[in-house]
């Protein structure tokens, strides 16, 4: 077995960043007794279900509930006649604009039904069974209209339209026709034509690929409880608290101080548990059905139908190189599919799609686009994956052309601070080349590989990352252990992170720090987890908590000594001033006596530092059958600061393998109706155990300078780069270069058979 | 627990304990053990039996527990994730998991102990691969499994030495 390895830039002699201490809410997550949002149980619990159209694209004629609410044990049916109507405001979710009306058009639809799985009507009863019985009894007559499911065939002049009400959004200005284009954006640096002409070689080429799906192993799940007294509980698995509880706030218009999120434990997320499905459904079935407590939970095929996907795509990449290998000028026209409702991450690809290179002559445009299939959600660095999937294999056709080596080519024209993105400012400290370089000097890439269909392929990726508001609060109890109480969902291990932070900061024990995940009402605002900010952006609240709590206690301890506070000093977890000594915990006790410590800290972290990783991987292609075999995978990223070494080598081995299910073997089929035709696990092929070798991790540290111990978000970026180094992969090992994702079997069967 | 119309008592032993409980014929071992026992660790993930987070050990065999009627459990032995930590202490492949980090979310995490005590039970000495293909049934979506099989394989080392 391969081994991680870590290195670093810049080394300061940290206590507790950079250890691998156990994870607090560990044991109860390997016995069982970690509360997940489905986990809950209530008295007079009631069980909902959702009505789901069967057809990609309908009016609803007439929805007659009558018959099902006579069937004994069912409590409350609604339809979307139990929302209020909301104007068509803009509502900043953090990780993307989202028009209020649509967001309650897809939480129960309207007057049209928009994709297989919309839902119509939802149901509580006694159990889930009478719900689903009753669900059989709701009589909903469609007019039946025509889908549209390809982004391209959905921007054609006579495709059938979503939204009577949508106008593009043409470069800032509404457009008057309708129309299935939400928006045209353009980034535009230097000039293209000119650096074309000075191009010795020039490589275009056409991607599409896949719709796929986030694939937590949790489906979603909400459960509320809609008091007498008019607030409302909410119990869900949401990767935002607050975000939930403003989302619910507002497509119920209700106040939403009058409710309450409490977050219980997530499984797996990823971008897709950002977004509200059932928390207002249960909401209302809860006040509908006098009051009691309504748990929804969805089926799997609820979760692939209904929720996540992350956007298919068309893009055309065009790049002109000199023979001595430098990128004169790139052309970009990408089209993403947003699903029924505008919304897609097409933004955030034509921001990684050349993010790596420095390139003077710049066009890109981007078409946001709906088409009859769920609305999409992000999912992990959300459309970079397929926007670096195509930039990089062009990159590798272009090296290929001028027979340079890849990470040479990588080396020569990859971004260092002070280059500037035609889609931002100029970067700060970043360490592009030093992800490069790391994997030229890899055991992995300096060992020949050997043997018949066999390839190598590397690519690079980029995602910018987040920081966002966080408020966090902590108080120390007279034995020195601190209760950290922060609002930033836990996903995946940043109750660890954030611990640690502390107690580097006070300099204490991480076990002497217990972090815990509040409610909306028990701590400030949250922006949800995700965009890669907590560790960086949550940290940063952390750090200036610390700061805070050592001044409290600094202030405190020279009053109990009677000196003026600059005389005392704190180190090392000892006050001191003179001869005086304390510990924290002496401290801790005496101050306690007196009175209470506690302290809060809200921040809003702007001093962003964007992810860059680059990856190298060997396969084999079995000719006959088109599969591939990952034989060896090599990940190198600059992680800033790796707070949790353990935590961050997971987060790129987990991006990875997303990356590569999304490159070989995820993808939703629709019949030409637009039903979804693969909505279970087994056949939305996600990578199991046996697909995959370990997943070696180069950690580079090159710290942010705008984190007090250099933290970057980690968990997006890995995701970026696999497709784009498979694709290269696939094409050294048997000499075809595969323009669709994911890259499955049959796909590279037919591009063998063709080349033949 | 009082008995509706048409529900069936069964008798089990889950975790050591003798259990008795009502359920309908079209309950799933899943849906009882997490709604009517409050083993809640036992996770639902897609009830078709293609993810594995539902994993229980009966009668010595890995199932999942979302394809097993409840009734079927009768006169069985039942192990769920909650019967794995014995004598006080966590079991050797929990302790490997935390300290493998081999769990991120842990949702699927009760399912990978189950079948991987499961895989211990009849072949103490797995290869890597002999892991990687008995974890086949289980899906992760947060670890890409190198720190799960890290994990099993460590577990295993220090379980043939105690």
């Amino acid at each position: 077995m391969s081994e991680q390895t870590t290195q670093e830039i810049v080394s300061p002699a940290y206590k507790v960043i950079g250890t691998r201490p156990a994870r607090p809410d560990g044991v109860d997550k390997v016995t069982g007794r970690a509360l997940f949002g489905a986990d809950i149980q209530l008295p007079g619990l009631l069980h909902g279900k959702v009505l789901r159209s069967p057809h990609a694209h309908a009016r609803i004629r007439r929805i007659d509930v009558s018959r099902a609410a006579r069937l004994p044990g069912v409590k409350a049916i609604i339809t979307a006649a139990d929302l209020p109507d909301v104007e068509n405001k803009i509502q900043e979710v953090g990780e993307g604009a989202i028009g209020l009306k649509y967001l309650s058009a897809n939480l129960l639809a309207r007057d049209k039904v928009l994709y297989h799985g919309h839902p119509v009507a939802a149901v509580a009863a006694t159990s889930v069974h009478i719900a689903e019985e009753a669900l059989a009894l709701i009589e909903v007559e469609y007019e039946v209209l025509p889908p549209v499911l390809d982004v391209r065939a959905a921007m054609a002049a006579d495709a059938p339209i979503l939204l009577d009400d949508l106008r593009t959004d043409e470069l800032g200005q509404k457009g008057t026709e309708p129309t299935n284009v939400a928006e045209h954006i353009r980034f535009q640096m230097g000039d293209p034509a000119a650096g074309f002409a000075a191009a010795d070689v020039i490589v275009e080429r056409e991607f599409t690929t896949s719709t796929v799906h986030q694939g937590y192993i949790e489906p979603q799940n909400a459960t509320a409880l809609w008091n007498q007294d008019d607030t409302i509980t909410i119990w869900t698995s949401t990767q935002g608290a607050h975000s939930a509880r403003d989302q619910v706030a507002e497509v119920l218009q209700w106040p939403a101080t009058r409710i309450k999120v409490v977050p219980m434990e997530v499984g797996g997320g990823f971008g897709g548990k950002g977004n509200i499905y059932l928390e207002p459904l249960a909401a209302l079935l809860s006040r509908k059905a006098g009051h009691r407590p309504v748990k929804l939970v969805m089926t799997r095929a609820e979760v692939l139908m209904a929720t996540g996907p992350t956007s298919g795509s068309f893009i055309r990449v065009k790049m002109g190189a000199t023979k001595d290998g430098r990128i004169t000028a790139a052309e970009v026209w990408m089209a993403y599919e947003a699903g029924a409702f505008p919304g897609s991450p097409v933004g955030a690809g034509m921001n990684v799609i050349l993010a790596p290179y420095r390139i003077e002559n710049v066009l890109i445009d981007g078409y946001d686009v709906v088409v009859n299939k769920p609305r999409t959600s992000a999912y992990r660095a959300p459309g970079g994956t397929n926007a670096a999937y195509a930039a990089e294999v062009v990159i590798d056709e272009l090296c290929e052309k001028l027979g340079m080596d890849p990470l040479e080519f990588r080396l020569l024209n990859g971004v260092k601070e002070g280059d500037r993105r035609a889609s931002g400012p100029a970067y700060r400290r970043i360490g592009y080349l030093e992800t490069v370089r790391a994997i030229q000097q890899s055991e992995h890439y300096r060992t020949p590989l050997e043997g018949p269909n066999r390839g190598r392929g590397v690519a690079s990726g980029y995602w910018g990352n987040w920081g966002g508001r966080s408020s966090v609060a902590a108080s120390v109890n007279a034995d020195g252990q601190v209760n950290l109480i922060v609002g930033s969902v836990d996903l995946s291990g940043t109750r660890t992170t954030l611990a640690m932070q502390l107690a580097e900061t006070l300099g204490i024990p991480v076990e002497h720090i217990k972090p815990v995940v509040a409610d909306t009402d028990a701590v400030g605002y949250n922006d949800v987890t995700g965009g890669s900010r907590t560790t960086f952006g949550t940290g940063v609240a952390v750090y200036e908590l610390g700061r805070r709590l050592k001044e409290e206690m600094i202030g405190r301890v020279a009053e109990l000594w009677e000196v003026d506070p600059a005389e005392v000093s704190y180190a090392d977890g000892v006050f001191a001033a003179g001869e005086r000594r304390m510990t924290f915990r002496e401290a801790a006790g005496r101050l306690n006596e007196d009175r209470p410590i506690m302290v809060s800290a809200a921040t809003h972290a702007q001093e962003v530092g964007p992810g860059f990783a680059t990856h190298c991987v060997d396969v084999e292609v079995d000719p006959e059958t088109g599969k591939v075999t990952i034989l060896r995978y090599t990940a190198a990223q600059d992680v800033g600061r790796a707070v949790h070494p353990d935590l961050v080598e997971g987060q790129i081995q987990g991006g990875v393998t997303q990356g590569i299910g999304w490159a070989l073997n995820e993808e939703y089929f629709y019949d030409r109706e637009g039903h979804l035709l693969n909505a279970t696990l087994l056949d939305y092929r996600m990578p199991v155990a046996p697909d995959l070798p370990m997943i070696d991790t180069i950690l580079i540290e090159v710290p942010n300078p705008g984190h007090p111990y250099g933290v970057r978000g980690v968990g997006e970026v890995p995701i970026v780069p696999p497709a784009g180094a498979l694709a290269n992969a696939i094409y050294h090992a048997v000499g075809v270069r595969l323009t669709h994702l994911p890259m499955s079997p049959a796909r590279i069967l037919e591009a063998l058979w063709a080349k033949a | 627990m009082t008995a509706a119309t048409n529900e069936i008592k069964v008798k089990a032993r889950i975790n050591g304990e003798p259990v008795e409980f009502f359920c309908e014929p079209r309950q799933t071992l899943l849906e009882v053990l997490r709604d009517r026992l409050g083993l809640t660790g036992v996770k639902e993930g897609c009830s078709n039996g293609n993810c594995g987070a539902c994993n229980v050990i009966m009668d010595g065999v890995l199932v999942n527990s979302c394809l097993v009627l409840a009734v079927e459990a009768e006169g069985r032995t039942i192990t769920t994730v909650e019967g794995l930590a014995r004598d006080g202490g966590l079991h050797p492949l929990q302790q490997s998991f935390l300290e493998h980090a081999a769990l991120q979310c842990g949702i699927c995490t009760p399912g990978f102990l189950l079948a991987a005590k499961a895989l211990l039970d009849r072949n103490p000495h797995p290869t890597e691969r002999e892991v990687r293909y008995w974890l086949a049934g289980n899906l992760c979506r947060c670890t890409g499994y190198d720190k799960i099989v890290r994990a099993v394989l460590d577990a295993a080392e220090k379980m043939a030495m105690q």
